[in-house]
């Protein structure tokens, strides 16, 4: 049986993968410092005897669109925004160091700041313990933790920490499978003085909700015309199957 | 079948229950002392199907690989524990709170549970008490028969004038607890939080004293629902539904159609 069937099945196949990258934007379409995937398909040639017709493709995901996402104000004192680039650095449960845009923290009861999926918040040295109990938490441009400890005097504000705010390379960022992100080279990320934030505030996620759509059309009309190819491979074969009958 | 139905599916959840969040911050934007909740959306594991790095032949490799996310999901609701407006009643048992700190009520079970709704009033014996479930606001004050004009300062001392008695008598003092981490207390309902391993063990203090907010009688801490948010948040959520629901069609009919045209 001729490859125009196996060819165009890769094609199909590779497009219901980018399907499944499309709707995992949109589904994500309200996480806050979520970055869309973009994706792609590449040819992969696998040249046999006679004509180099034997391409297939393969779906990837060459790099995140590391775009800002919009500004949503929340004035929550411990909600965080990075403006422009950079990142917040946190420690994952196994004490990996990774990094991440989604800046709505909350306090642990011994006063250490985390973000909504538990990681710590990595400060300067270690990862940044606020001295509990205490007041008026302020979170500076430069990311300058200041804060009333309790029993100081009404106009006393103590600078309590410093957040880490990494700014890698954007081309040597890489998604982790946990959501967050880290650096392809491995290693940890140094401190960038800077990176600004903006407190009382999220970046909501990236995701362009029309663009997510227009490409799931687009895919869609694309594997068709796969599908409609495997049809007429069957029918091509149907056809000499019917010739050899005649003879 | 196809993960892109269960990634649509997810998001359909999520934003489902987002839906639910919005409805009841509307729903409780008159009560006095609520406060907001809002939906922490996350992004769910990844699945990589092609390592970047991973070898495409003998001697060339992949520049970049492939990873499948599996869509979203709600991981928490988050309480917003900011200030809500005042609104004055003149009414002598209504308190408000201008700044941190909650009001402590003891259950039934003798366990302690705190409220930010100043709505108090008196029961039978004449202890102050929350207006609907009647439980005793701690520590008890009790309001002799006799009491005429109540008082309640800023720094929380409850004083009546006592008929026949030109000083007016000392009943009481009303202290305030504080959390570290107010958003990990669990509303219980009837405007009534209890702690948690994450909030932090209540720190009782004078109103007014050491970062605890004041008292303000005769008035009341409205609810801090910001309504058009709320609608804004409402018809964000709806959209994305339609959107993800659409995506799930749209994975039908290709699905469709190789069983029509094969």
């Amino acid at each position: 049986m001729d490859k125009m069937l196996y060819i165009a099945a890769s094609g199909a196949k590779q497009d219901l993968m980018a399907t499944s990258v499309r709707a995992n934007n949109l589904a994500n379409a309200q996480t806050n410092g979520f970055k869309a995937q973009l994706e792609q398909a590449r040819a992969m040639p696998a040249y046999g005897e006679g004509l180099p017709t034997r391409v297939f493709s393969m779906t990837e995901s060459p790099t995140n669109n590391y775009e800002g996402g919009p500004m949503i104000t929340t004035g929550r004192p411990l909600d965080v925004a990075i403006q422009g680039n950079g990142w917040f650095s946190v420690q994952t449960a196994q004490g990996e160091e990774a990094m991440t845009r989604n800046g709505s923290f909350t306090l642990t009861a011994d006063g250490g700041l985390q973000d909504s999926k538990g990681n710590l918040v990595m400060g300067e040295n270690g990862p940044l313990f606020l001295p509990v109990p205490m007041s008026n938490i302020t979170i500076a441009n430069d990311g300058t933790v200041t804060a009333r400890l309790q029993g100081a005097p009404e106009n006393q504000i103590d600078e309590v920490g410093r957040m880490k705010l990494v700014n890698p390379a954007l081309d040597n960022i890489k998604r982790r499978e946990d959501g967050l992100y880290d650096l392809k080279q491995g290693g940890v990320p140094e401190q960038d003085i800077f990176v600004q934030v903006s407190s009382g505030m999220v970046e909501g996620s990236n995701v362009n909700a029309v663009e997510e759509m227009v490409n799931m059309i687009s895919l869609q009309r694309h594997y068709e015309m796969q599908v409609k190819l495997m049809k007429k491979a069957d029918q091509m074969v149907t056809q000499s199957n019917s010739l050899l009958r005649i003879l | 079948m196809h993960p892109a139905l269960w990634i649509s599916k997810t998001g359909l959840d999520a934003a489902q229950t987002d839906v639910s969040v919005v409805s009841n911050n509307l729903a409780n934007a008159s009560t006095i002392g609520f406060k907001k909740d809002r939906a922490i959306f996350e992004d769910l594991l990844y699945q990589n199907i092609n390592q970047p790095g991973g070898r495409s032949s003998a001697d060339t490799e992949l520049p970049s690989g492939l990873m499948l996310g599996a869509g979203s999901k709600v991981v928490a609701t988050q309480k917003a524990h900011t200030q809500g407006n005042l609104l004055t009643t003149d009414n002598a048992l209504d308190m408000s709170i201008q700044g941190s700190g909650f009001f402590e009520i003891q259950q039934p079970d003798g366990s302690l549970a705190y409220t930010r709704n100043g709505q108090f009033t008196l029961n039978d014996e004449g202890n102050i008490v929350t207006p609907g479930a009647g439980f005793v606001l701690q520590p008890v004050i009790t309001l002799p028969p006799d009491a005429q004009q109540v008082t309640i300062s800023q720094d929380g001392e409850v004083s009546a004038s006592i008929r026949g008695q030109a000083e007016p008598q000392v009943l009481g003092q009303i202290n305030l607890a504080d959390f570290i981490n107010p958003a990990g207390l669990q509303p219980i309902g009837q405007n009534l939080y209890v702690e948690t391993a994450v909030s932090g063990a209540p720190q009782q203090g004078v109103p007014g004293l050491e970062g605890i907010g004041s008292l303000i009688q005769g008035a009341l801490e409205t609810s801090n629902v910001n309504v058009t948010e709320e609608l804004v948040n409402l018809i964000e959520s709806q959209r994305l539904y339609e959107m993800n629901s659409k995506v799930i069609s749209s994975v039908d009919q290709m699905l469709g159609q190789v069983i029509q045209q094969l």
